[in-house]
């Protein structure tokens, strides 16, 4: 019994460690090519570069427009879901506490962005309207609209579990709205909304499809944007590509490792009630 | 306690105001100029109403809108079966008692957390037919006969594009399908084990059953991204060989780059009803859930 029991853990890792390889072989694969020269990654095998060129990341940085793309992607990404984050996070508050009809019906309202497809072609005509079109104001607001019904949805759910009775307390001591929210409620909604914040935060750095739209100019280009662009100009310099992709990834991977506990307990609270 | 005080209906300005204007907005306006003729020479010569026409071309013309439309529908229905199923088997053999199952689980997250940029670039490279790594790996192992053109063989195209997106997604829907797993009374499999349950019993009448919440959250997750898939298939295929792995999204995005702009909003207006007719269908199973429990 005990013995199939072993064997049943060893294969188990078996399994588990193949699975990793999958995972792992793709991201070395480009480690290892970043680092050497155009003819050896066209090559794009496994082996150890003959010669490490460190060269091609200043390359890259210079000729991909990286560091114009990185300051682009970080202040999408800070901005727009930071504000995304508070303002629905107050919005939450409201519709978890007051469920009126109206508020009801606005929660469902909420929900449905959750599905629907955003029409870029319309889009920028109401962009042009308000004079938004190709502006940072533009692409950062859009992307804050599109984060809406997810962190409604994610943060309605935690509020009902704050006792009402903390509200009533707060109010008693002489608390009006903006006090109770900011010093009461939101403190309590800090684990939801790093969550939000941070998966928000990592779905802006990926996005391709709404730079892709409403940015004509190069200059407004997020990091996606511009390794995309770089790979178009630049197809046989693998060498190069790589390097770029290692550079775009380091961020997100290390929003990931720091913000880990959040998004795996977070991202599933919302869904799983325990 | 005067409710309207201490809770009040400004809170909800800003979210509402930016949801309206840029989300809710252009997508009922796009349904309007679906049946304009709006080009991107409509500035000189104006708009003209020119009622079905779009709707017309895209269901009876020869460039394949339609086979477009099947794709969508097709991507959305197997992308989740071949995530679902393997993320669902990993999970369980995770949860029980897998010494390093945070490493595991960390890594098997990884790639879902990347722009899908980064993984279309990444598996240009790795399905290369000539020097790429899959290849590559097969030729290793004396496998050669299963290399394939990954990406420009029409009857592979599509395995490809299902692989690389299952590749990054498994770890996300296997995450959630964990948390599910963890809310799972350990005393529920002993009772089982005690009546002799095989695995697959414990699986049909007790797992599954106990894992609803989180099999309906990776459903709505699941529907919604294959529904409006775009980036994966744009870098990998764009579109390509020929039409083949054409979706609404990427049709909607050449009608757009083309300057058709009513033709794209009607293509974009298509997909809104079959997301409507989605959510309405997932909120009523929700309902019913919820009413359940």
């Amino acid at each position: 019994m005990i013995k199939k029991k072993h064997i049943q853990q060893f294969l188990k890792h078996v399994v588990c460690i193949l699975l990793c390889l999958t995972i792992v072989v793709p991201f070395y694969m480009v480690l290892i090519n970043s680092f050497k020269s155009k003819a050896e990654a066209a090559r794009m095998n496994l082996a150890l570069p003959k010669e490490w060129l460190f060269v091609n990341y200043l390359e890259v940085i210079k000729k991909g427009n990286l560091i114009q793309g990185f300051f682009n992607s970080l202040s999408y990404a800070l901005i727009a879901t930071g504000i995304g984050v508070l303002t629905c996070a107050m919005a939450a508050f409201v519709l978890g506490r007051r469920r009126t009809r109206c508020n009801v019906f606005l929660y469902y309202f909420f929900l449905c962005g959750l599905f629907f497809p955003v029409n870029y072609v319309t889009l920028i005509r109401v962009l042009g309207a308000f004079r938004l079109n190709d502006t940072r104001i533009g692409i950062m607001m859009v992307f804050t609209s599109g984060m809406i019904p997810f962190c409604v949805f994610t943060i309605r759910n935690f509020v009902s579990s704050i006792p009402v009775e903390l509200d009533e307390a707060a109010v008693i001591d002489g608390a009006d709205a903006v006090n109770l929210f900011f010093r009461i409620i939101m403190p309590l909604l800090k684990p939801t909304m790093v969550t939000c914040f941070i998966l928000q935060f990592m779905g802006v750095w990926s996005d391709f499809l709404t730079p892709l739209y409403l940015s004509s100019k190069s200059r407004l280009f997020p990091m996606t944007m511009a390794v995309y662009q770089f790979f178009g100009k630049n197809k046989n310099y693998w060498n190069y590509i790589f390097a770029d992709i290692v550079l775009t990834c380091i961020p997100v991977i290390i929003v990931y490792m720091v913000g880990q506990k959040y998004i795996v307990g977070g991202m599933t609270s919302g869904a799983v009630k325990e | 306690m005067n409710k309207k005080k201490i809770y009040p209906q400004w809170f909800l300005l800003v979210p509402l105001a930016l949801y309206i204007l840029f989300f809710l907005l252009p997508a009922f306006m796009g349904v309007g100029y679906s049946f304009t003729d709006w080009n991107s020479r409509s500035v000189l010569n104006g708009l003209n109403f020119v009622g079905l026409q779009n709707y017309i071309e895209i269901f009876t013309s020869d460039k394949d809108y339609l086979s477009g439309i099947g794709h969508t529908l097709m991507f959305t229905v197997v992308s989740n079966i071949v995530k679902m199923i393997p993320a669902l088997l990993i999970a369980i053999m995770l949860q029980e008692g897998l010494r390093g199952k945070g490493i595991y689980r960390t890594l098997f997250y990884l790639p879902s957390i990347l722009p899908f940029v980064i993984i279309g670039l990444l598996f240009k490279s790795i399905l290369n037919y000539n020097n790429g790594l899959l290849n590559m790996i097969l030729d290793a192992f004396h496998l050669g006969f299963l290399k394939q053109k990954w990406l420009s063989d029409l009857g592979v195209v599509w395995k490809s594009v299902l692989g690389v997106d299952a590749w990054r997604g498994i770890g996300y829907v296997m995450t959630i399908f964990l948390a599910g797993l963890n809310t799972i009374p350990r005393s529920y499999y002993e009772a089982a084990q005690i009546d002799g349950a095989s695995f697959w019993q414990r699986l049909r009448y007790v797992t599954i059953p106990m894992l609803t919440g989180a099999i309906m959250i990776n459903m709505v997750f699941g529907i919604t991204y294959g529904l409006k898939v775009f980036d994966i298939i744009y870098v990998l295929t764009n579109g390509g060989p020929g039409h083949a792995t054409e979706v609404l999204t990427t049709y909607a995005f050449q009608l757009y780059s083309k300057g058709q702009y009513g033709m794209s909003t009607a293509l974009s207006s298509i997909l809104l009803l079959i997301t409507a007719i989605a959510g309405v269908f997932v909120v009523r199973t929700l309902g019913k859930q919820e009413v359940q429990q």
